[in-house]
């Protein structure tokens, strides 16, 4: 299933969702024709579609709405705080081409810092599936929730099939007592590529799928601090603010402690290219990470990169 | 549905109390006192007469909505709300306590008070999303945004105004409190508007530029030129910043006020057309 068969399906099915967008229609094409009057496209006009949608929403409405990541959780930024986050309104965001699925956009499109800023909203939960099965399995609890979410939408397929999603909980594809990554979205797929890897140099490595990065998965976490020498936070977006910032608060929070090796975009935008070379170039290849948690380099070869279909 | 229908002398009554208790809430910390009394006649015309939103039907869903964008405005609608009695008058007394949601913006614990705001160029928007959904529910329900006429260097207002046109929402009007000033000084003198009914008229609207203090001309324009099918509507009303005080009429430092007790009494006389000598008060704060 795409996420434009579960949106109709889940609109049809439910006369509160109105779909919305501010003129980025590459994943819902087909709603105008099926939603009718339950369509609203507003134009480039982000902060608008924002109020309006928290307007439909004190009107018992559920929207979901689309633009680019960035734009929308940036340009819309002190709507969706003011109108969304204080009124507390089910207003879903989907956010689409987040973190390097922007690849040759630029750093105008570069949604590296939305989960630092969505997650700092009272109220607001952040989700950020590793891929379309995975989008899929998250989306109906999304949208059930009376929270305002923010989804980092994801739509890749990798063909790997994941668990069932229980709301606010990580997946834990596997334990390892030596390394264990967290990650989430995109970069799912080369974390797969590194364990792989790392297995092959003979170490016990754990793989977790955050899913949802606010509400967190504290026992995920804490778990994984207390039964594998070392953690890796993998994420494609600013290193302040995201998993790793998350992590050391649940650590904190809980007084323990880890070693924790963040992966992230140090204080920089990324290079645009396609997207194969911008994770070469950045270093966030399964092969690359493989090689920074080892610390040195190994003869395996990287499989490669898909590039996406549409861009925008 | 129920509404109130008050004739010309009896809003002229409500109005002077409603000016009363903008007055008293200018002390204390104060209030945004001449940027609201512009609005008074305003919101009591539409709460007294036109909307149809009274304590019975508060939260019917085919009530109207007033949504204040102008959040400066707020002492005007809590003297309304409390004068029409949908909050109890105690409350005003309230006014900046700790203890209550009367504070210098509007917020959604007060009854009456259809949504929050205090940054301005919101409102345009959340009451364009309410106006769609009335028409895709098929409701007759009416939708009125007070906007300030300095809000309208936002660029949201005229984006929303864009999406308004677009979705042909006639059953919304935008209402300008024209008083001519920004916070700190006339609007002519930073961003100038004008001609404005010529710019809300280029992007699509049905639009009536009348005297706002004058309860007939409100009740004409409202009735007779708003509600154009398949236009939004936008009624200029042209204002007097400090409306009924003279001492603080058309200043451009008597934005905010915080009067001692003194002054307050002083300008209660005024308002009841008392001569009282002039203010030299130093208390006065524009923030």
């Amino acid at each position: 299933m795409t996420y434009e068969e579960l949106l109709t399906q889940t609109a049809l099915a439910d006369e509160q969702i109105i779909v919305m967008t501010a003129e980025n229609r590459a994943l819902v094409r087909n709603l105008p024709g099926i939603l009718g009057k339950r369509f609203i496209d507003t134009g480039i006009t982000e902060q608008t579609m924002i109020g309006a949608a928290a307007g439909l929403a004190l009107r018992n409405r559920i929207p979901v709405v689309h633009a680019l990541a960035a734009f929308l959780t940036m340009r819309a930024f002190e709507f969706v705080r003011t109108d969304v986050g204080i009124a507390d309104l089910p207003v879903k965001l989907s956010g689409f081409i987040p973190g390097f699925l922007s690849d040759a956009n630029g750093p105008t499109h570069q949604a590296i810092e939305d989960i630092s800023i969505m997650r700092g909203i009272p109220n607001m939960t952040v989700f950020a599936p590793a891929d379309e099965d995975d989008l899929i399995k998250m989306l109906p609890e999304i949208w059930e929730s009376e929270d305002p979410a923010y989804t980092r939408i994801n739509t890749r397929q990798t063909g790997y099939v994941h668990a069932p999603y229980e709301f606010g909980k990580a997946e834990i594809v596997a334990e390892g007592a030596d390394v264990t990554i967290l990650t989430y979205g995109l970069l799912f797929e080369q974390a797969l590529i590194a364990v792989e890897m790392l297995r092959n140099e003979g170490l016990s490595v754990g793989l977790i799928n955050m899913r949802s990065l606010k509400p967190v998965d504290e026992e995920a976490i804490l778990n994984t601090a207390a039964n594998s020498k070392l953690l890796v936070t993998l994420e494609d977006h600013f290193q302040t603010g995201g998993l790793y910032t998350i992590v050391a608060e649940v650590l904190l929070k809980y007084a323990t402690t880890a070693r924790v090796l963040p992966i992230a975009l140090n204080e920089k935008w990324f290079k645009p290219a396609l997207l194969p070379a911008v994770l070469q170039h950045e270093g966030f290849t399964g092969k690359q990470i493989a090689e920074k948690i080892l610390g040195y380099k190994t003869r395996y070869q990287q499989p490669a990169v898909l590039t996406p279909q549409f861009s925008e | 549905m129920q509404r109130n229908n008050y004739n010309d002398q009896e809003l002229e009554a409500i109005a002077l109390k409603v000016r009363e208790h903008i007055v008293r809430m200018s002390t204390g910390g104060g209030c945004f006192t001449g940027a609201s009394l512009s609005a008074v006649d305003l919101i009591v015309y539409l709460y007294g007469r036109f909307l149809n939103i009274t304590q019975a039907n508060l939260y019917d869903p085919e009530r109207d909505y007033l949504f204040l964008s102008k959040g400066h405005d707020v002492p005007a609608l809590y003297g309304t709300l409390a004068e029409l009695g949908l909050i109890h008058k105690e409350r005003l007394q309230n006014h900046l306590s700790i203890d209550d949601y009367i504070y210098w913006h509007p917020n959604t614990r007060v009854p009456g008070v259809e949504f929050h705001s205090g940054s301005l160029g919101h409102l345009p928007s959340v009451a364009v999303g309410v106006a769609m959904d009335i028409k895709i529910s098929g409701g007759e329900n009416k939708v009125v945004c007070i906007l300030g006429d300095g809000e309208l260097n936002e660029g949201t207002c005229w984006e929303a105004l864009l999406v308004a046109n677009a979705y042909h929402l006639d059953n919304l009007i935008f209402v300008v409190d024209r008083n001519h000033f920004q916070a700190n000084v006339r609007t002519e003198d930073l961003i100038p508007l004008e001609p404005l009914a010529d710019k809300f008229e280029a992007f699509g609207a049905s639009v009536k530029r009348i005297n706002g203090h004058d309860f007939t001309a409100l009740h004409d324009a409202f009735t007779h030129y708003s509600f154009k099918e398949g236009k939004v509507s936008v009624i200029i009303a042209d204002t007097i910043r400090g409306k009924g005080l003279p001492s603080i009429q058309e200043r451009a430092d008597r934005w905010f006020c915080n009067f001692s007790g003194e002054e307050v009494a002083h300008l209660l006389m005024e308002l009841h057309g008392h001569d009282t000598t002039s203010l030299t008060s130093e208390t006065l704060i524009v923030r």
